[in-house]
């Protein structure tokens, strides 16, 4: 075995090579034969009947395949967690820019027309676009209340709390939309035959999320569906669930074209079509005692789940379970809702649910802090949770985690006090304010709750017939570097060179079902699996007398070969199964929600122009425990670039909606951060190691995105004392707050006077 | 649109690509980046935007960087074009390619092509720029997975490789 331990060392990335040559295939990059280009006929209106569809004048219509929800073999839905969502609308529409008709084309150049030529004629009903419209029910459109779905956290006894109060703090937060903007839009091909059945190529996160809705829609049983991953262009949460509908439209089309069909949005309809962040809304009431800790309160967390179900329920489960952030509740009630409006489906985007309610969390322990006279710092020290205090859910932390230290290094290495200090002093002059602030949080790795269990994920490690490793995995490539840690993995196990592993491009004819590309869960989680069947492999030569307990990569080799030429397929098999002592209620929201935490200090320094009221981040400090960091290059560059979009959902990126459509659908207009708009960002790791994750790895890909709304709002409101509750902040917004109350002149002062009467609960 | 008398007529293009002769037979408005992709099979220039945003599609004609989707072929007639596919001497990759590879500049990839040649053009007029230098540089570029901070490290570390390297 090699000695040189793989884990932990920067390994070239597996798929490297062809990233930087250009020879990585896209979806966009495969041509088939004789193929079709398909495009979608999408609603104009968020809400209505549809009374006829009238195919316009000068286009030669025979030339087309159309296809409308009458050609669907199977159940007209996209089948996920619930079936409510149709592939194509058939009478009714819910949301602009629903799919309604496919059309297919030999040449691509004509289809933008035809799509402009078909005229639908609707009856439109009156639409609902925000929370408080759902909530009103004036119309009920899903459901019978407008409600996705409900959940409640109790812990404790709350009714108690507020007469002990030295302090009640309350406040109100939100968070906009955010688009994920990879930068490779949606696309997919499918062919169908007969006696194969249909097969499709895309960019996609999740294929057996995929495989199970065209079963459904096109009526095929498991063997005659097949989903191959392409190299993905990036993904974000934003190729989870939608791809299933472009992959059931390339599907729908090739049935009944008999011919292959490539779709591939275009930015604008990617923009206005796909999902997005789920904007909510975040109501805090605290007990809070005169020495700043807190006795107890109620969050309230609404999200706007759009028009369908799709996957609301389970961000809004991850939403409320971290909605009480890193800090010791004695008791709290946390009542989380999830509400349709008339606007397409929100869904996943990195954090889901968690960037959401961690802000109002961590903006609200500012509120908290002011009540109680103390610093943003001391007030989030006094309410760290401890090894063995309870979460929410009532789960034991049972790791050694000490934030009170990981403070002090995030302190530290960002300057915090002196330039808070120099900040204070310097901030009365100029045309610039400058402010530091603070986000304490964590994030759950994997499924929530029970969703481990459901999923039972299998992975496979195959010994080759020419002696090398190959990993059989679901879990998708899209950036993260996929391929490369998971081969580490098994070569690590193995004790082989990494060079000998490689990893099966996911096509579920040759892999197993995983589980998802999604919750941070694919080091930890399949990892641990694929550590487990890569050491079954070495086992079953080993007790087949054809290696030994020690052994070099050549002998490894030969006597994989020698096995294989005996028996044949070579796969070991590894099956997800929980951990002892893990519980989880499902009905009461208790037990262990997840089964490791990542813990995080995230401190920001911006500057506001006081002439532009554009804001910048200057420094950026993201320090994190995640556990063991098996490739620190990978693992910094998922931080970096998770805290970008961070700063892009706080300062940048506004969904501008109109009749719950999207009306900056461009990269014109739909401002995402550039190179230049961003500091350095400072990556720091400590590593606590963690029994539970392959080599003792936990969940990182979220993690980044739920710190920096809340560190830079703190910051904002550190520089100019004026509060915001809301992300994005836009330049215009603080233009409106300093110029509103006439604070330009001298914000700080006036500031104080905006706090008062700010907090509603005020001081007892 | 077929090619017949009553569509536009296409045209016959001339123009040099990763250094050899090409002639395509294409409509002249058609974008230069479909006639790399779909004509050429040149399928490493990316399409992320169609508007210009994004720089997905940059490529170097007669040594500028351009979008290219959009610079009409016909603008193209008579250039030198190079895309990603003419950066590496065979198997031999371009030092940028190499620094992107060892410093985490590309994770999903789909920026990578037009970054390096963003890159490239940069280094050509600033063979020693400074961060402040390479984050002005490559803002045209748009990357949704790094946050940047790894890519202006390659950009360094190719940078600091070629100087020294022996000549």
């Amino acid at each position: 075995m090699t000695t040189e331990r793989i884990i932990g060392n920067s390994v070239p990335r597996k798929e490297g090579r062809d990233k930087v040559t250009g020879r990585s295939q896209y979806v966009d990059d495969m041509v088939l034969p004789n193929m079709l280009f398909g495009a979608t006929v999408r609603s104009q209106i968020p809400r209505g009947r549809i009374k006829g569809i009238t195919y316009g004048p000068g286009i030669a219509w025979e030339e087309f395949v159309i296809v409308s929800a009458k050609d669907i073999p199977g159940k007209n839905c996209i089948a996920l967690i619930g079936d409510d969502q149709p592939c194509l609308a058939s009478e009714l529409v819910n949301h602009p820019e629903e799919p309604i008709l496919l059309l297919a084309h030999p040449d691509r150049h004509v289809l933008y027309k035809a799509v402009e030529s078909v005229a639908i004629e609707y009856d439109p009903s009156p639409a609902i676009f925000t929370i408080e419209e759902s909530e009103r029910r004036s119309e009920v459109i899903w459901g019978e209340d407008n409600v996705f779905k409900t959940c409640l956290i109790e812990k404790g006894e709350l009714e108690g709390v507020w007469g002990k109060a030295d302090y009640i703090v309350e406040g109100e937060y939100s968070t906009g939309a955010q688009e994920q903007l990879y930068i490779e839009n949606n696309g997919m091909i499918a062919v169908f035959d007969a006696a194969q059945g249909v097969t499709v190529w895309g960019s996609l996160q999740c294929p057996y999320y995929i495989h199970k809705a065209l079963m459904a829609l096109c009526n095929l049983p498991a063997e005659k569906v097949r989903v191959v991953q392409m190299e993905t262009g990036g993904a974000f949460g934003g190729k989870e669930e939608y791809p299933s509908m472009i992959a059931g439209h390339a599907a729908l089309l090739a049935m009944k074209s008999g011919r292959p069909v490539k779709i591939i949005y275009d930015r604008l309809e990617d923009m206005a079509a796909t999902t997005k962040r789920h904007p909510s809304r975040t109501r805090h009431r605290t007990a809070v005692s005169r020495d700043g800790k807190i006795l107890g309160g109620e969050i309230d967390f609404t999200i706007d789940g759009g028009a369908y179900l799709t996957l609301s329920p389970v961000v809004l489960s991850r939403g409320v379970i971290h909605a009480g952030g890193p800090y010791y509740w004695p008791s709290v009630r946390i009542r989380g809702k999830a509400v349709a409006t008339n606007a397409p489906p929100h869904g996943a985007f990195r954090g889901f649910g968690a960037p959401q309610s961690l802000f109002a969390m961590e903006r609200h322990m500012n509120r908290i802090a002011q009540a109680a006279g103390l610093s943003p710092v001391e007030i989030r020290r006094r309410n760290f949770l401890q090894p063995g205090q309870a979460t929410t859910t009532e789960q034991v932390v049972r790791e050694s985690i000490n934030l009170g230290r990981l403070l002090d290094r995030a302190l530290e290495v960002s300057d915090y006090h002196s330039k808070k200090q120099r900040f204070a002093n310097s901030n009365h002059n100029g045309s610039t304010r400058k402010g530091m602030g603070i986000a304490v949080f964590l994030h759950g790795a994997g499924f929530t709750g029970s969703g481990e269990r459901y999923l039972s994920s299998v992975v496979g490690v195959e010994g080759c017939a020419d002696g090398s490793v190959r990993v059989r995995v679901s879990s998708t490539e899209f950036g993260q570097g996929t391929k490369t840690v998971l081969s580490q993995i098994a070569a690590e196990a193995l004790g082989l060179p990494y060079e000998n592993v490689c990893i099966a491009q996911p096509d579920t004819l040759e892999v197993p079902n995983s589980g998802p590309t999604v919750a941070s869960r694919t080091v930890m989680v399949v990892g641990k699996l694929v550590q487990s069947a890569a050491l079954g492999i070495a086992q079953t030569l080993i007790s087949s007398n054809l290696l030994r307990e020690r052994y070099s990569a050549d002998e490894f080799r030969i006597a994989c070969k020698n096995y294989v030429a005996e028996h044949g397929q070579f796969i070991s098999w590894s099956r997800y199964e929980a951990p002892d002592g893990i519980f989880w209620d499902d009905q009461k929201y208790r037990g262990e929600a997840y089964a490791t935490f990542a813990w995080a200090i995230y401190i920001a320094e911006v500057s506001v122009d006081l002439a532009t009221y554009g804001v910048s981040v200057d420094d950026f400090v993201a320090l994190q425990e995640v556990g063991k960091v098996l490739h620190p290059l990978l693992a910094r560059g998922q931080i970096i670039g998770g805290v970008a979009q961070g700063i892009g959902f706080s300062l940048y990126e506004k969904v501008v909606w109109q009749n719950g459509r999207m009306q900056n659908g461009q990269m014109t207009n739909y401002i995402m951060p550039t190179s230049s708009d961003l500091p350095p960002i400072r990556v720091f790791f400590e590593e606590l190691g963690n029994v539970y994750g392959a080599y003792g790895a936990k969940g990182i890909g979220e993690l980044p995105m739920d710190g920096p709304a809340p560190a830079i709002i703190n910051a904002v409101e550190d520089a100019l004392g004026v509060r915001f509750d809301f992300v994005p902040l836009l330049p215009e917004d603080i233009m409106d707050a300093l110029e509103k109350d006439g604070l330009q002149k001298d914000p700080i002062a006036a500031s104080s006077a905006r706090n008062t009467v700010g907090s509603a609960g005020g001081v007892r | 649109m077929s090619d017949s008398s009553e569509g536009p007529l296409k045209a016959e293009i001339s123009f040099t690509v990763n250094g050899g002769p090409k002639r395509v037979r294409v409509y002249p408005m058609e974008r230069l980046l479909d006639v790399l992709r779909l004509n050429l099979k040149l399928t490493g220039t990316k399409e992320g935007c169609g508007e210009g945003e994004c720089g997905s599609c940059s490529v170097l004609m007669d040594g500028a960087l351009v979008n290219s989707c959009l610079v009409p072929v016909l603008q193209a007639a008579g250039t030198s074009i190079v895309t990603i596919e003419g950066l590496a001497a065979g198997e031999k990759l371009h030092v940028l390619q190499e620094a992107f590879l060892a410093c985490g500049g590309a994770q999903c990839g789909i920026c990578t092509p037009g970054m390096i040649l963003a890159s490239f053009h940069l280094l050509n007029r600033k063979p020693q720029p400074t961060t402040e230098e390479i984050r002005e540089g490559l803002s045209g570029n748009l990357c949704r997975c790094t946050g940047y901070s790894q890519i202006l490290e390659s950009v360094t570390e190719a940078a600091f490789r070629t100087t020294k390297a022996p000549a």
